[in-house]
């Protein structure tokens, strides 16, 4: 597996479609965090200076997207592009043949490739981190404190499996339509479907179950039932643990009624706090990274490898 | 001598289509075998088999003494396979592309990078090593298709229609590179094809597969003489002059049994030699004799007597 493993990797390190993702999601990413930065710094009044750090990676300060509202709609595009034509690419060159013919378990191959895949995404994803924390460094003038560089570390670790769900996917469609293009298209409209429209459809559907909701109660029912429908897109799995994570003070998803809110303490959460929050939501992430991968495996192994 | 390869009864059968039928096929050690069929033949899913690509739906395979079903990975180690329009990786090098099939055999580094560049000497691409792929003409693609067979030192090597879409020239070429191999390396050579000159000149065994079951196998010689049973003699004649009634005059001279026209004459198939009733009727018809020529038959013919009958 590791010749593979190799292999594939040095091919995304030197490809040019990664260069181009790269200088893309790293400059807007530093400018978003910059710009960010620079507003925390105007208004140190107004803003706690406890968490400066993750308030780099969540708010959006005059810029359009906070960072991780950005990596959590880049990301899947960048476990597309990596993942789309590792199968129907090598089908049609026509060297899958050739290397299959070599003494090597089938399976190596195609694990090969996702770990390369994963770990192109590491590399990319830590790389923007330490640079957000450099940057940081250097506009605000301290360092992050240790439960900071806790909460990134898990959030890049999330990062990674939510890429990875993506990656998973698009070899999933590379396997099954062995042609680049119709993969890269299936692949890209799940991801526009799951990112952009799942929240219209659920709540289409939350209105069908909750028709009149004109108390706060049905009104809670209602986006209760939205919610869980979101949460079939990986996307709102991200986007939610995310918020949870990178913002100690925040303790619900979403709606909370009055008096579910009525004598919490306005403090932030201990780490383990939020990461039992979370814990779903990673688990689901990473399930759904697993069945994928699984999927094409079989798929894979079955396989009739013809020239 | 030993089987390096041997099927019993091998059959593949995709949904209603029956690819391969009740394959029989030995090719022994040391021997290059031609293994010929029209396309669609099965001669692809055969080879697939053979290397454990695909799983045969019934039938014993085993080469160089494995299954290669189950171990397929002993298989691999020991034989090599082109397929039949090898890919590469376009923006690597070609000595990289070697590298990496010598990685994946586990070859240690320093021996690869040895085994390469002699490989590639031995395929004439000796100064090409270090360009692109994407710069190399068809040709120099199968040749060095060819090279990267050899970088895991196979006992056997199963070409697949190793010399479509190549130039005249650049297909004597590897053919004549794979009969050197044979000789001086004591390779065994599987390779298949529908062209039929070409590799009747270097096959020292044929099989002659038609929608999936072999017709006919065996060396050339001997085929020649299982399609000219009962008709021994081939001729051509070639005569100047007025060659009118003459067919129907030889066709009354014992001994031929069919006459077929010619470009540049007649053919006749015969029982027996009558060269010297031809002579002398074309004589008596005051016509010049231009050749009298016998004609061997070629793989060509036997090939085509088989389709035919298929």
């Amino acid at each position: 597996m590791s010749v593979v493993f190799w292999k594939e990797l040095a091919d995304h390190f030197s490809s040019r479609r990664f260069m181009i993702l790269l200088i893309l999601i790293v400059f807007s990413g530093l400018w978003a965090a910059y710009a960010t930065g620079q507003a925390i710094r105007q208004n140190t009044d107004t803003v706690p200076s406890q968490y400066a750090f993750l308030l780099l990676l969540t708010s959006s300060g005059e810029t359009l997207f906070s960072l991780a509202t950005f990596l959590g709609f880049f990301g899947p595009l960048v476990g597309i592009t990596l993942g789309f034509d590792s199968i129907s690419g090598e089908y049609a060159r026509g060297t899958l043949s050739r290397v299959l013919s070599q003494p090597i378990y089938r399976d190596s191959f195609i694990n090969g490739k996702f770990f390369a895949g994963l770990t192109t995404v590491a590399v990319l994803w830590g790389s923007i981190l330490l640079l957000v924390i450099g940057l940081g460094t250097t506009i605000l003038g301290f360092p992050p404190t240790n439960e900071e560089i806790w909460r990134m570390l898990i959030f890049t670790m999330v990062g990674i499996f939510y890429v990875g769900f993506w990656l998973a996917l698009a070899m999933l469609f590379s396997l099954l339509f062995q042609k680049t293009v119709t993969a890269a298209l299936a692949s890209m409209a799940v991801w526009l479907f799951l990112a952009l429209f799942v929240s219209v459809v659920s709540a289409g559907i939350a209105g069908l179950i909750v028709p009149e909701a004109t108390t706060p109660e049905a009104l809670a029912r209602r986006a209760g039932v939205e919610n869980i429908i979101d949460r079939i897109s990986p996307s709102t799995l991200f986007s939610e643990s995310v918020g949870i994570l990178l913002n100690p003070a925040a303790r619900v998803f979403g709606m909370a009624l009055q008096s579910q809110a009525e004598g919490i303490l306005p403090t932030p959460l201990a780490l383990d706090q939020s990461l039992i929050l979370i814990w779903p939501h990673i688990t689901t992430i990473f399930g759904l990274v697993a069945v994928c991968f699984g999927i094409s495996y079989i798929i894979f192994m079955r396989a009739e490898i013809r020239a | 001598m030993s089987a390096v390869v041997e099927t019993k009864d091998l059959s593949k059968r995709y949904r209603e289509k029956l690819a391969v039928n009740a394959l029989n096929l030995t090719v022994q050690e040391g021997e290059i075998f031609g293994f010929l069929g029209p396309n669609g033949a099965g001669k692809t899913t055969t080879i697939l088999m053979l290397l454990g690509l695909t799983e045969p739906t019934s039938g014993q395979v085993s080469v160089c003494g494995f299954n290669p079903t189950r171990q397929s990975l002993e298989v691999k180690r020991r034989v090599g396979y082109l397929p039949e329009n090898p890919g590469f990786y376009d923006d690597i090098s070609a000595q990289e592309n070697l590298l990496y099939m010598a990685r994946l055999n586990r070859i240690p580094e320093n021996q690869a990078r040895k085994k390469t560049a002699e490989v590639l000497e031995q395929v004439g691409l000796g100064d090409d090593g270090r360009r692109l792929v994407k710069e190399f003409s068809r040709g120099m693609k199968q040749r060095l298709g060819i090279a990267e067979v050899l970088v895991k030192n196979p006992i056997a090597v199963f070409l697949d229609e190793p010399t479509l879409g190549i130039d005249p020239d650049g297909a004597i070429r590897i053919l004549e590179m794979i009969k050197t191999l044979n000789r001086e390396h004591g390779l065994t050579v599987m390779l298949s094809s529908h062209q039929l000159q070409q590799v009747q000149e270097i096959c020292s065994r044929v099989g002659i597969i038609v929608k999936g079951k072999m017709i006919v196998q065996g060396e050339m010689d001997e085929l020649g003489k299982s399609i000219l049973k009962g008709r021994q003699w081939n001729f051509l004649v070639e005569v100047r002059g007025d060659a009118n009634g003459l067919e129907r005059d030889l066709q009354s001279i014992p001994g031929v049994d069919e006459i077929e026209k010619r470009p540049h004459g007649l053919f006749l198939r015969c029982t027996s030699d009558v060269r010297p009733e031809v002579v002398s009727m074309v004589a008596r018809k005051g016509l010049q004799l231009l050749q009298l020529r016998s004609e061997d038959p070629t793989l060509e013919e036997i090939y085509l007597k088989y389709f035919r009958e298929a």
